[in-house]
């Protein structure tokens, strides 16, 4: 029983190299190619066709897909799971998310206020404020 | 009495609270090329912040839609694509030890990634000889840094791209330049991904507004 236990581990740290690394496999770099083809040539016609019509429903379907698409090469391309480095490369993954999520939505969101409060004034509300 | 020898072997397996092998450091590099990745992220996310502030600040000036060409930005993402599933492919002949064919699929990967940068300059020289500077507006300098880091860092991967493939070439698939290039392969397809924000974000997104 214990004997198993350490020939197991044994044989894990010892390809615990390079050569244990991922390299992903044809089909999967196949599927990951034909996926994001897909993803990437849906938002160029919706623009270049204008196809919806709404530019607002047509940008948040583009970034969608561009969100979609984001998965597909972080699955396909780069090999990313949970069990990968004891899930460290994950775990780095959501907190840089985090950062950049707070980083967007907080620069839009001072910003925009920022901008709405700096709106010129019209003539009635100058007057309005002098009184 | 085997039953008490397997009780005392399971006793020691479970006391065990120290590493009892070293580890062999390559797969360090590797979380810390990750590591450096995510912190390229953020410089990017800083630069995509800033386009989203100030992308409208036309300044009187053209607009995206006055200036891009979709078809061009079009043509630019397919090849980068092409260029990470041929990065892929020189990784799968890695896995084989086969060099010929490794140096080959870098050498594919790498005009195409000439080719986008090609493009790319082309791009901006077309929008500089316009009068669409990064001087002209807020929107055009954010447009600038945005695109310009990235095809900075994709030049800078095709430099790379040389070197390994000389090293390889000289030296063969050893294990230091097996962890090298899968260090250029997470580089490479790190690229892509941003690509995809800033076709989806600038250009198209750009277009429509």
């Amino acid at each position: 029983m214990s004997s198993t236990t350490s020939a197991q581990s044994v044989e894990a740290h010892g390809k615990d190299s390079v050569e244990d690394e991922p390299h992903g496999t044809f089909k999967g770099y196949v599927t990951g190619f034909v996926l994001a083809a897909i993803l990437t040539a849906i938002p160029f016609w919706l623009v270049m066709g204008d196809v919806l019509g709404d530019s607002r429903v047509t940008g948040i379907v583009v970034m969608a897909f561009a969100m979609v698409q984001v998965v597909v090469h972080m699955i396909y391309f780069l090999h990313m799971n949970t069990r990968a480095e004891g899930g460290w490369t994950v775990l780095a993954l959501i907190f840089t998310s985090t950062v950049v999520i707070i980083t967007l939505v907080g620069s839009l969101w001072v910003m925009h206020h920022l901008n709405v409060n700096m709106m010129p004034m019209s003539v009635e509300d100058m007057k309005k404020h002098m009184h | 009495m085997a039953t008490q020898a397997d009780a005392t072997a399971d006793r020691e397996e479970a006391l065990r609270f120290y590493e009892t092998e070293d580890h062999p450091h390559a797969p360090a590099t590797l979380i810390g090329f990750w590591l450096y990745l995510m912190s390229d992220c953020l410089i990017f996310a800083v630069l995509f912040a800033t386009h989203a502030v100030v992308g409208r600040n036309y300044a009187a000036g053209p607009s995206p839609a006055d200036l891009f060409d979709l078809k061009l930005v079009a043509l630019n993402t397919a090849m980068l694509l092409f260029s990470s599933i041929t990065y892929g492919f020189a990784m799968l002949e890695m896995a084989k030890e086969r060099r010929g064919a490794t140096l080959l699929w870098l050498a594919v990967t790498g005009l195409f990634g000439i080719a986008f940068v090609a493009l790319e300059l082309y791009e901006f020289s077309h929008l500089i000889h316009e009068g669409a500077t990064p001087q002209r507006s807020a929107f055009l300098s954010s447009f600038f840094v945005l695109v310009g880091t990235h095809g900075l860092h994709v030049s800078v991967g095709i430099v790379w791209l040389a070197v390994l493939m000389v090293q390889v070439a000289q030296r063969g698939l050893q294990e230091d330049n097996k962890r090298r290039l899968m260090c250029l392969s997470m580089f490479w397809h790190f690229l892509d991904v941003i690509w995809i924000g800033v076709f989806s974000f600038v250009y198209l997104m750009g277009t429509l507004r």
